[in-house]
């Protein structure tokens, strides 16, 4: 905070009462506070405009009656659209589908991510070209990543996988090579794997980054003590990286939960791998229950504030972090 | 490596782990390879099992793409995804910027909470919103059109571009502009001397990132937009028919979508991070 300057009464004619300077000063302490604030209100005035209110609408609508193919059947509907979410099978399995997914991707690509991470980590031949060919797939535009997923590589009879198979068995002079079908055989699988393609680079740019930022010299002492690379590994690497992992994490939580560009391409929801945002997508694109669409995005809303606490909570811890540095 | 690598054999597994680290780097990029080339093939050599590699280019797939063989073309989406990624990110600049500057420089009372707000509207998922906007866009008459995208894309993206300044602007050192005001500079003379130069790479990367979110986005756009306003990516997901063969057609599309991403991203790699990660990781 700056200090506070009491300016000097400037001096006006005897006798007249002016206001008292200690209410002056208070006066001016608030027009500097606004001063401050003001470049902030035009950001925040636009976000609680076109994020929140759209929201409040959404809860309110959550408790009416509204189809938009029965458009004079609407009325009050208190609890029953969050009843028949609630019973609605295909909501509990696709509640169940956003966790699987969610977990599976942001695990498997953190792992990765950190293999990649640590191998980066290290000077060799062409480190700068492999650091870009590895950041690529995040690169991608998510439809045309499907879609190159979907079609040229998942397909069952001239996608590259079933192709390289193909090779591989005529190369060892069979004829018949196996030739699954990708998407209907494991069809959650395939959405897993398009995804933690595109989200492993971004994990290890994260973990990259924090690796870099390790005190190069407690290790250097380290190993001078004769410490293996395991040991500096789990003691000196792993809990420096701690916060990193957590943020790598997190964030991937966020935006995967989010995700609708693979399981609309990639499956259009089918086989169970309906997540949420697909879920809700169709209540109120294909099936017009606008009560229903409502009910089922406040009870997402809910659920992802957990999630979303957690992640501002390490955030924060980072924040204060670089404050204090 | 460092100094303490005198064993040979330390050397040899460090030069395998290359090794390692090369095979990971061709076996992630590969899609996008295969993807490439087969933009380049022709429909049939596309659509081959085992796949033709050696198969003689074609531009065939990027004609069809661009409206050679008759069909719909993509310059009306490809313009409108510009339109509303190229304005939204002025706007988002326009907002984000003046709010970090209060955030970072002279952080006004409950700094911290102003700042979680704009965090947490970015954690809550967009679709839940998508009704409500639709309503109103629906009875404002402002369906099919891409200024509706632009506004929501800019509410998409001033939470990150607000964290990311923010970060930049931190970076500005307070007896500079303690200095400054000592030496009774204008908020004119600090803004440009002083917090510009700090400021311009952060904007920079700002932009990149809003544009890249903007260009990517795919939900608002197929539900909010039609014949008129339809960005790139609902123009991809039209791309694929059920009869005849579009492989190559659809990789050409890919490619071409993807392009001014990709170019914008080994461009600004690390900056992508600090964007990604919310100004949280440099």
């Amino acid at each position: 905070m700056s200090t506070q300057t009491t300016e000097p009464p400037r001096g006006t004619a005897a006798g007249t009462a002016g206001p008292a300077p200690a209410a002056r000063a208070r006066r001016t302490e608030r027009a500097k506070d606004w001063a401050r604030r003001a470049p902030l209100l035009p950001a925040l005035v636009f976000l609680v405009i076109v994020t929140q209110l759209p929201f409040v609408a959404t809860v309110v609508i959550s408790f009416t009656r509204w189809n938009a193919l029965a458009p004079d059947n609407r009325g009050f509907a208190a609890f029953d659209n969050y009843r028949a979410v609630f019973t609605d099978p295909a909501m509990r399995s696709s509640v169940g589908t956003t966790v699987l997914l969610t977990v599976t991707v942001v695990l498997v690509s953190l792992l990765l991510g950190l293999g990649l991470a640590l191998l980066l980590d290290r000077s060799f031949r062409g480190r700068g070209i492999v650091r870009t060919l590895l950041i690529t797939p995040f690169l991608v535009v998510p439809v045309a990543s499907a879609l190159l997923w979907k079609h040229a590589l998942y397909n069952a009879s001239y996608g590259l996988l079933n192709g390289v198979l193909t090779w591989i068995w005529r190369l060892f002079g069979s004829d018949s090579p196996p030739q699954p079908d990708w998407m209907t055989d494991s069809p959650l699988a395939a959405v897993e794997v398009s995804l933690i393609w595109q989200w492993t680079p971004f994990m290890m740019l994260i973990l990259l980054a924090g690796l870099q930022s390790r005190a190069g010299d407690a290790i250097e002492a380290a190993r001078m003590d004769g410490a293996s690379a395991f040991d500096v590994f789990r003691y000196l690497t792993l809990p420096h990286l701690r916060r990193y992992l957590e943020l790598a994490a997190l964030l991937g939580t966020v935006y995967v939960v989010q995700n609708f560009d693979a399981v609309f391409t990639i499956t259009s929801g089918g086989l169970g791998t309906a997540n949420l945002p697909y879920t809700i997508y169709q209540t109120f694109y294909q099936a017009h229950d606008y009560g229903r669409a409502s009910a089922q995005g406040v009870v997402v809303v809910l659920c992802s504030l957990v999630v979303a606490t957690f992640a501002l909570r390490t955030v924060s811890s980072l924040l204060r972090e670089e404050v204090t540095r | 490596m460092s100094v303490t690598t005198p064993a040979p054999r330390r050397r040899r597994t460090g030069s395998a782990l290359g090794l390692v680290a090369w095979l990971c780097g061709i076996a992630f990029f590969l899609p996008v390879a295969w993807m490439v080339l087969t933009s380049f093939h022709s429909e049939t050599d596309a659509a081959t099992n085992p796949p033709s590699v050696g198969a003689g280019l074609s531009l065939h797939g990027y004609r069809e793409f661009f409206g050679g063989g008759g069909g719909v073309s993509p310059w009306p989406p490809l313009i409108n995804s510009l339109t509303a990624s190229v304005v939204s990110t002025l706007l988002v600049l326009v907002l984000a910027v003046p709010a970090a500057y209060a955030l970072a420089i002279k952080p006004v009372r409950k700094w911290s909470d102003v700042l979680f707000f704009f965090l947490s509207t970015k954690m809550l998922p967009l679709v839940a919103g998508l009704l409500p906007v639709y309503l109103v866009a629906q009875n404002a008459g402002m369906l099919d059109s891409i200024w509706l995208l632009v506004l929501l894309y800019t509410s998409m993206n001033l939470p990150i571009a607000v964290w990311m300044m923010r970060s930049f602007l931190a970076e500005v050192p307070v007896e500079m502009l303690e200095a400054a005001s000592i030496d009774g500079a204008g908020l004119t003379t600090t803004l440009t001397r002083i917090v510009a130069p700090v400021a311009m790479p952060g904007i920079a990367a700002t932009a990149l990132i809003s544009f890249i979110f903007s260009w990517n986005e795919l939900l608002f756009a197929r539900v909010l937009t039609g014949i008129v306003a339809g960005t790139a990516p609902v123009f991809l997901t039209g791309l694929v028919t059920s009869q005849g063969l579009f492989l190559a057609k659809v990789c050409a599309a890919a490619t071409v979508i993807s392009l001014p991403v990709i170019v914008a991203g080994f461009a600004a790699q690390d900056k992508l991070v600090q964007g990604l990660s919310l100004g949280a990781v440099k």
